[in-house]
């Protein structure tokens, strides 16, 4: 399978590198954007931006399998993640974990991300998102949301078609 | 009864105050900036001269400003660390990696004043020479680095960043960086490291300290959000005019991120030390109670690393005996109490907490959360969260509430690179020691369960390895 960057892509992480004196800095904005347009990192996807940042494929490799929020496989198209951590679970977290699970023919005690057969949807536990005021929150791709209860969970997962 | 202190959350609740700059220019926004460069050069009386940022930094160390981070450390101090000799360039980052459970207060500064930080960091930069800055926020706020993203293009089409300053002479640049999902990102050696685009583990120090050895070798400065904010207010009042708020040794405001168990939480901002953990909780201003029916069991006072207070609690302070609730919410009365305010969040849990699963939840954070450089806490953050984990699933043991606090003690101290080891074990140390019985009966209670189950299974059950030598 061959690997391209389309151009734009490609425009838009060269300006990203300049914003840096040392290119190995750019790494982790890079990989954002390719995640952002392809959905996952790929094996070619860290070769190519090894090369790209004249790196090692271990230095971007690394960072991949460190940072939870780099994808080493594709994700469902709406990827739901339930902050775990304290003051949301005091605030039901777990419970709503369970909600979106059980709704969506899930495991609720499955470890790390799950996705439906139909790749629609992945759930998981994520740390905390940094609104506990609000507990508890999740986020569907990039669009957060605070004070979930059940009803507005299931309104959520409505509105994603 | 106190009540709350705006200045950095002066607007960012009123209707109609919205994020872009226009709205930022008509509530007097880039005022400060404006007069930090207009800044003459003073005569000192030895003769010497004394320029614009040398006299920020003098009003940055005459306002008493701490660290909002964490580490409450000086902040006139950490400037004051930098090497500016070394002829090399120097670098400031904002730690936007709100990232300590509990804190959400970075949050409402970045997405309803983002102009406000904007403006704190070009201060800071012309206040310590650097021309070149980041704001690392966390992976997990894009539309936060979206604003900010817009925020910087609007400040560099008014001249605010970018070549020749309002014709100051002065060149600033200005770049977000996103994290991608990893707690110790807000450490700032991992921070450095990571924005380099290396793995986030932290540095040692010596000699790694970022005011001379930090981004790429250089001399680097790392902030939070807010902090950077309070450094607009300083030029603005004076140093001396801040250092009036707040209490002796610990002036400002602080933003205090309230949660849990509260009937209103959310962020207040008070002057320093100017109401009680107390007052926080319960005050109509404030939290406004707990829910109803409810009693206190425990707050925890400054983010999930902090050490819990159990209600009740009494404390000896300037040989005065001072429950808990009466502690006055600033760095040093926490300290003298043996936990600290940290990044001031305070979670609140009332009497329907399962205490023992609470740190379950906690333990298991920092077990993922570890960076896995240091053996003692890689290692002693997972076998706490494994025996908490079996101790809220019917696998306990009376034995492991000593189990847990002899891990615990032996990950701090120096054993470990960063404070990543004492912010994985304060939380069990505390908790074992503050509510030791709900550990021990939980344990308890399993074995009894295993045993009745097993018809005498445990720990005296006769033993046979192999058939009787008598048929």
């Amino acid at each position: 399978m061959s690997f391209t960057v389309p151009a734009n892509l490609e425009a838009e992480i060269d300006k990203l590198i300049t914003h840096y004196p040392v290119k190995r800095a750019a790494s982790l904005m890079v990989l954002h954007a390719i995640q952002e347009h392809f959905g996952w990192i790929s094996q070619e996807a860290v070769e190519w931006t090894a090369k790209k940042l004249e790196l090692q494929p271990i230095n971007v490799y690394e960072l991949v399998t460190f940072y939870p929020m780099l994808r080493q496989q594709p994700m469902g198209k709406y990827q739901i993640k339930v902050c775990r951590t304290l003051s949301c679970a005091l605030g039901g977290a777990y419970e709503l974990h369970k909600h979106f699970c059980e709704k969506l023919g899930l495991d609720a005690h499955a470890h790390g991300p799950q996705t439906t057969k139909d790749g629609k949807f992945t759930v998981e536990f994520v740390e905390c998102l940094a609104s506990c005021g609000t507990a508890p929150v999740m986020m569907v791709n990039d669009d957060f949301h605070e004070a979930v209860s059940h009803a507005k969970a299931d309104e959520i997962v409505g509105r994603c078609k | 009864m106190p009540s709350e202190y705006r200045l950095i959350l002066k607007y960012a609740d009123e209707p109609g105050y919205t994020p872009d700059i226009e709205c930022y220019l008509r509530h007097g926004g880039y005022d400060a900036l404006k007069k930090a460069l207009a800044l003459q050069p003073k005569d000192l009386p030895d003769g010497a001269k004394r320029s614009g940022p040398e006299q920020i930094r003098q009003e940055v160390m005459a306002s008493g400003l701490r660290g909002r981070g964490g580490a409450g450390f000086s902040c006139g101090l950490k400037w004051s660390f930098v090497d500016r000799k070394s002829g090399k360039p120097i670098y400031l980052i904002c730690n936007a990696d709100e990232s300590e459970p509990g804190t959400f207060k970075d949050r409402q500064i970045i997405h309803k004043d983002p102009h406000q930080l904007i403006e704190g960091m070009i201060i800071s930069c012309f206040a310590n020479d650097v021309h070149l800055a980041y704001i690392y926020i966390r992976g997990e706020m894009p539309d936060g680095a979206r604003l900010l993203n817009r925020a910087l293009q609007e400040a560099r089409a008014k001249n605010f960043l970018g070549k020749d300053i309002l014709g100051n002479g002065y060149d600033l640049e200005m770049h977000v960086h996103r994290g991608a999902g990893a707690y110790i990102c807000g450490e700032e050696t991992g921070l450095i490291e990571s924005l380099e685009g290396k793995r986030p583990y932290p540095r040692i120090k010596p000699p790694y300290f970022p005011a001379v050895l930090g981004l790429w070798m250089c001399p680097t400065i790392v902030n939070n959000v807010e902090t950077l904010c309070n450094v607009k207010h300083i030029v603005a009042m004076g140093g001396t005019e801040f250092a009036k708020l707040g209490t002796p040794n610990n002036t400002g405001t602080r933003i205090v991120s309230l949660s849990g168990h509260v009937k209103k939480p959310g962020c207040y901002e008070i002057e320093v030390g100017r109401a009680t953990i107390g007052q926080l909780i319960f005050d109509a201003n404030f939290g406004g109670g707990l829910r109803d029916g409810r009693k206190l069991k425990a707050v925890i006072p400054g983010g999930s690393s902090a050490k819990v207070f159990k209600a009740g609690e009494k404390f000896k302070i300037k040989d005065k005996e001072v429950d808990m609730l009466d502690l006055p919410y600033d760095f040093d009365s926490l300290i003298q109490a043996g936990s600290m305010s940290g990044s001031s969040a305070i979670i609140v849990m009332d009497d329907s907490t399962d205490i023992v699963g609470a740190l379950a939840n906690i333990a298991e954070f920092y077990a993922h959360e570890s960076c896995g450089q240091c053996t003692p806490c890689r290692e002693g953050s997972l076998w706490m969260s494994k025996a908490l984990h079996r101790l809220t699933h019917g696998e306990g043991r009376a034995q492991d509430a000593d189990y847990l606090v002899k891990i615990a003690d032996n990950i701090p101290g120096g054993r470990t690179i960063c404070a990543f080891g004492e912010a994985c074990a304060w939380p069990v140390q505390s908790f074992v020691a503050k509510f030791k019985d709900e550990f021990v009966d939980k344990g308890a209670a399993d074995e009894e369960r295993r045993a009745k189950k097993s018809k005498g299974a445990g720990p005296g059950m006769e033993m046979k390895l192999a058939a009787s030598q008598q048929h």
